[in-house]
């Protein structure tokens, strides 16, 4: 492929609630048995891009750990590789990435040293499979100078937590609005970009010497009418996980037989970091219905549409009720979970109840000592 | 300059033919086992668990399978710079070129890789059981004693010790002799097929016995090394031990792993087992699912229910369909309405709709009844089985099998269908 890849992983938001305390949005866990970054790193992979740095910011202590060798995502080649690229501090800046265009331009001699003619950037927290190579491809025949990978939400879904975009009858770009109030388009931006190397050199430097630093606002919609940016449509599945309504939903999306089919049986794969894991065991009295269960978990209760993820135990007598629990979690014995999402590396105690009322999903975190239970 | 204190050489080119077709296309260490692991998972992560980091696989039946399961060691961290796991083939020589004809003139012939890594101890390993085992402790015992061999040795039942090798120690546990499948037992303590050799011992052997044939340790080297005065030492292990060279002992171990906290566990953090795992996704229990007791792998969809059992990664069990007592390896498919009654499902097998296995009285296999024995129905790799048939007891099958394949729509207990040719 004659690209890079550049993800932007530095985010974080606070629509995450308590979720987002301990990791950026691109380490949240998903689907069971992955991490939101996986799927840009495998599309990244599978679409043979060689070389990508990951941008991170925003506590980045579980995704570091996530990304701590390139070999699952077939990376660790002599030629290119995996990058993460935190701030730093240099002669020259001593600032954390003011945004997405000056995290770019504080690494931009990683792009200078490329010989890639053109660049993927894409956010980590998008889930999605998708052929960069299609897009690059649509990109050259546009002629375009910046490419938006863009989707149509459903009818009922509220765009304005995106970037809402307009576009000519031939894919030109002709409006973009950043998190609109009121909008009456459904066409958002995936924030998934293909753009030419030096051009990319040359508008960050520019946005850089004007002391600007986002990069959609002061580049995308900036340079709209000036450039030609055009938008690519994709009409496959895609998701983002960032507030924990959608995180919620992306993750129930998985109880259903086409979307696990599309992604877990159906080419190409989604990889993600092994963990030697035993499979999961399910011991007298275990009674699971619609949900999905990832390797080294432990099954003595109940439980009914929810997710569980890796290596969570769960007591004898528990009803675990359309809810998440995320890795390494404890349940102790006849205990009631309904409507929530349990932290990772939580330890419950036995006989406890959370649940989740009026539509609410209620985030559990419950750090108690799991040896003395 | 090269130096590794202990190499291991583990033996994997064995049929194991008391299998049967489980091992028809692979190898035994090969073969799948607990859900997600192959045989040679154990020996392997035993030894890097142990600090072994230099590992030679000797290969000889149909190795495909198991070279690509180990392919450079990834999973168990074996892929060093100096070291790591090396398949070892047969190969052509210049004088004579020969299979391996036994257990030490395999590794006879591979004397040149022992000498690249100026061992002082060699750990000879089999790849047909299921334990974990710190061979670093064996080594210190092996130092304390000042041995020229160590067995490691395991005590079984008296009752038992009539079908092993067993050894008779001194108070000093030096073997003064050994005793092939006695019918009066001396002793319990039963050899594992483990041994640790100081590398001379081991070299001079090879090389004084290199003209023997089918050179193997059990019946020739150790009982010359013993001969001729060297110290041969019994290491007395005590912990899960399990030969899984029958079917029945396979099939039970796998159904031990089922038990609320099994002899074996899996789920210690401590001496983790490792494997190349190459399906990532959870599994799904659909809502007309019902599971009470089993192992599930990754990926695996479970719309029947589930009972006793132990099933692989990526397998689909259909609505309807009823599995009890059985193993179901990887990316088997069990169509809807199928009942399987104390089975062995090899890899990618699939199983027509409403058919039953495992029916009628038990009778004795008419072709191999050391072999199909223990009331098993074993259904080997890409094996079809069409939709509607009844499958009896102590049975085998291999092959795409049609229904005219099944007189009656029946395949009787004790029969054997084996078809050459196609397989899915």
């Amino acid at each position: 492929m004659k690209a890079i890849g550049l993800v932007l992983a530095g985010g974080n938001s606070n629509k995450m609630r308590e979720l987002s305390n301990k990791r950026a949005i691109a380490g949240m866990p998903i689907a069971g048995s992955y991490r939101a970054i996986d799927f840009v790193l495998s599309n990244m992979s599978n679409s043979h891009i060689h070389k990508v740095a990951v941008i991170t910011q925003y506590n980045a202590k579980s995704l570091n750990e996530h990304l701590n060798s390139s070999k699952w995502w077939d990376f660790g080649r002599k030629q290119g590789g995996l990058f993460v690229f935190t701030p730093t501090i240099t002669a020259r800046n001593s600032f954390w990435y003011r945004g997405t265009a000056d995290a770019m331009y504080q690494n931009i001699s990683f792009l200078k040293k490329s010989h890639e003619p053109y660049v993927v950037i894409a956010s980590g927290d998008g889930i999605y499979k998708l052929d960069y190579n299609k897009v690059l491809e649509y990109h050259i025949n546009k002629r375009a100078d910046i490419t938006v990978v863009c989707t149509k939400l459903p009818e009922e879904e509220d765009a304005s937590r995106f970037g809402v975009i307009k576009a000519e009858e031939d894919g030109r770009i002709i409006q973009f609005d950043e998190k609109p109030i009121v909008t009456d388009s459904n066409t958002v931006s995936t924030g998934i970009y293909i753009i030419r190397r030096r051009q990319l050199i040359e508008l960050l430097e520019k946005a850089a010497d004007e002391v600007r630093f986002d990069f959609v606002k002061d580049i995308l919609i900036r340079y709209k009418d000036v450039k030609k940016v055009y938008a690519y449509t994709m009409d496959t599945y895609w998701n983002n996980i960032s507030t924990v309504e959608a995180f919620y939903r992306t993750n129930l999306d998985f109880l259903k037989k086409d979307i696990r089919n599309y992604f877990f049986r159906q080419y190409p794969d989604i990889y993600s970091k092994v963990e030697d894991l035993p499979p999961a065991k399910y011991n007298q009295g275990s009674n699971v219905k619609n949900s999905l269960i990832s390797s080294g978990c432990i099954i003595n209760g109940q439980v009914e549409n929810s997710i569980l993820y890796k290596k969570v135990y769960i007591g004898n007598n528990c009803t675990i009720k359309n809810s998440i629990i995320l890795n390494d979690v404890y349940i102790g014995n006849n205990t009631h979970i309904e409507n929530c999402i349990v932290e990772s590396r939580c330890t419950i105690r036995a006989n406890s109840n959370y649940m989740g009322e009026d539509g609410e999903i209620k985030i559990v975190v419950e750090k108690n000592n799991r040896y003395v239970l | 300059m090269i130096k590794k204190e202990m190499i291991a050489m583990l033996l994997a080119g064995g049929q194991g033919s008391r299998l049967g077709v489980l091992t028809s296309h692979i190898a035994k260490p090969a073969v799948a086992f607990g859900g997600k692991y192959r045989i040679i998972d154990f020996p392997l992560s035993n030894c890097i668990n142990s600090g072994v980091d230099t590992v030679g696989v000797l290969t000889q039946y149909q190795p495909l399978r198991l070279n690509t399961h180990i392919g450079i060691g990834i999973p168990w961290d074996l892929d060093r710079n100096i070291g790591g796991v090396s398949i070892l083939p047969p190969y052509e020589k210049s004088t004579c070129s020969e299979w391996y004809t036994g257990t030490a003139n395999a590794i006879y012939q591979n004397l040149e890789y022992m000498e690249y890594y100026n061992p002082d101890y060699v750990l000879i390993l089999g790849g047909d059981h299921i334990y974990k085992m710190d061979y670093e402790i064996m080594l210190e015992y092996h130092k304390s004693k000042n041995a020229d061999i160590t067995l490691a040795t395991i005590p079984v039942p008296m009752e038992e010790a009539s079908r092993f090798g067993v050894v008779i120690t001194d108070e000093n546990k030096r073997i003064i002799e050994f005793e092939e499948k006695p019918p009066q037992p001396r002793s319990n303590l039963a050899s594992m097929g483990i041994y640790i050799f100081s590398w001379n011992v081991l070299k001079d052997a090879l090389i004084a016995l290199s003209e023997q044939k089918g050179c193997d340790f059990g019946k020739h080297i150790i009982p010359y090394c013993h001969q001729k005065g060297d110290g041969v030492f019994a290491y007395e292990y005590n912990g899960y031990w399990k030969d899984v060279g029958t079917l029945g002992s396979y099939w039970e171990s796998n159904m031990e792993l089922i038990d609320l906290i099994p002899e074996f566990n899996l789920y210690e953090e401590f001496w983790k087992i490792y494997t190349k795992a190459d399906t990532i996704p959870p599994q799904f229990i659909a809502d007309t699912a019902i599971i009470d007791k089993a192992i599930i792998g990754e990926g695996t969809e479970i719309y029947g229910e589930v009972y006793n059992s132990v099933i692989g990664s990526g397998v689909t069990i259909g609505q309807g369909a009823i599995i009890r007592d059985s193993i179901i390896m990887k990316a088997a498919v069990i169509e809807d309405g199928v009942i399987i009654n104390k089975s062995i499902i090899a890899e990618g097998a699939v199983i027509g709709a409403n058919t039953q296995l495992g029916v009628g009285e038990e009778v004795p296999n008419k072709l191999y009844p050391n072999i199909y024995s223990f009331g098993l129905v074993t259904v080997a790799e890409n094996t079809k089985i069409p939709s509607g048939v009844k499958i009896g007891k102590n049975t085998a099958i291999e092959g795409v099998t049609l229904p005219e394949d099944y007189p009656n729509g029946i395949l009787e207990s004790g029969e054997t269908l084996i078809k050459a040719g196609d397989r899915l």
